[in-house]
């Protein structure tokens, strides 16, 4: 099956599978390791990326279905040098551990502070990455990392 | 995951067509159950027909006394929207936020899981489940564990919803899963008074004999007076019926405390 879709503004066009998962494309077929498959089961939230601007487990789209979207995964955010507000965040406030889970958070909560406009508060964002485990149990730094970005990112 | 044939139709007539010519088809929406079950190899269907490509299937009308929300309409669409507030707010609590961004309200009821949210809301609305065949009032569609008066090869296009006087929903959630244990919709029309129970049963119900208690006087003490038999309700590794049972009553003193 062959499908085109917009991975970090570059257009791909690809042959994959009818049963690829989008989390396997972006890994296998275009190299973008930094989305990760932790659980496999759509629990996990490690695999998170937009897809038309929204945040989405991406071990839990067919490729198919992200046929003509416009994805966006860890890797386009930023980079060593220019670091998206929100990675800033979390290497400031130590919102890190083992890393594993790391691209997910930062992509969900991207995602939660754009669609927030500015007003989360501690609960907001817990509720908000409830479907992001970290299995080093980090949450309180990564919770302060986001409510740090959020302000970050107003003035950016 | 087992190969199959990915389709993604323009139309309503091209999906049912591709059905029509599928060994044994299945129907794709937001795919947050399906992909898991799929991935799990719990089912092998030889044609995966995607909905996503129908433009005409997604979005919410408000068309007065009632809403009409299109069967693609996805959970984060109906929680941000503020026609039916406890609708909103019900939507608001399905699963986690990326499966809100892509689960759908066709998708969840088609599948008549018995702890799926939106069930509660189709029964204690008085709603309408619009396919491409007919209309068939919310309160016949649930018909059991997975199973819906959908016929073969019928497709969900949009859920009408009445709009109630006030309403609310509550919900004890798995901790995991975020699916509902119990969840209980109270809804005020009018006089009238209606209470539909998701998470308890085989499928959705409405439980009678409390929206009678309800008719003499809306209070959450009604519910002591309400017969509830709980026998049949589902046990497993996270309730068992009695417990289930008991959390239907506290479910629903809380949902008619919050409506106003």
């Amino acid at each position: 099956m062959e499908i085109s879709i917009t991975v970090n503004g570059r257009s791909e066009a690809l042959d994959v599978p009818d049963n690829a998962l989008l989390a396997d494309v972006l890994r296998e077929r275009l190299g973008l390791t930094g989305t990760h498959v932790g659980c496999d089961t759509s629990q996990c939230g490690a695999c998170v990326v937009h897809m038309d601007g929204a945040a989405v487990k991406s071990c839990t789209v067919l490729a198919g279905q992200a046929n003509g979207a416009e994805v966006t995964t860890i890797e386009g955010i930023g980079d060593p040098d220019n670091l998206h507000p929100m990675q800033a965040a979390f290497r400031e406030n130590h919102a890190l551990q083992c890393g594993f889970c790391t691209p997910g958070m930062i992509m969900s909560a991207i995602d939660l502070v754009q669609k927030a406009d500015g007003q989360l508060d501690e609960g907001d964002v817990r509720d908000g990455l409830e479907g992001n485990l970290c299995r080093c149990t980090g949450y309180h730094n990564i919770v302060k990392a986001v409510l740090a970005a959020q302000d970050d990112m107003k003035s950016a | 995951m087992y190969q199959f044939n990915y389709h993604r139709p323009a139309s309503l007539d091209e999906a049912a067509s591709l059905m029509a010519g599928a060994d044994d088809g299945t129907y794709l929406s937001g795919g947050m159950t399906l992909i898991p079950t799929l991935k799990q190899r719990l089912a092998a269907p030889s044609d995966v027909i995607d909905l996503g490509g129908i433009g005409a299937l997604s979005g919410i009308t408000d068309n007065g006394n009632t809403i009409s929300v299109g069967a693609m309409t996805r959970h984060a669409e109906v929680a941000a929207s503020n026609a039916i507030p406890a609708l909103a707010a019900l939507a608001g609590q399905i699963g986690d936020a990326h499966v809100r961004n892509r689960g759908t309200i066709g998708g969840s009821i088609a599948n008549s899981d018995p702890a799926a949210d939106y069930p509660a809301a189709v029964v204690a609305l008085d709603s309408t489940i619009h396919t491409t065949k007919r209309s068939i009032p919310g309160g016949e569609f649930f018909q059991g564990l997975f199973e819906t008066a959908l016929d073969e090869g019928e497709i969900i296009t949009s859920v009408e919803f009445t709009k109630p006087t006030s309403a609310a929903y509550a919900k004890f959630p798995n901790p995991a899963s975020r699916y509902a244990v119990v969840g209980v919709f109270v809804a005020r029309c009018g006089d009238a008074t209606c209470v539909g129970v998701t998470g308890a049963g085989p499928c959705a119900f409405r439980w009678s004999q409390l929206e009678a208690e309800l008719a003499s006087g809306f209070s959450a003490s009604a519910v002591a007076n309400a017969g509830l038999d709980h026998s049949e309700f589902n046990a497993d590794i996270h309730a068992s019926a009695e417990f289930r049972g008991n959390l239907v009553r506290v479910m629903a003193e809380r949902a008619i405390a919050n409506t106003a």
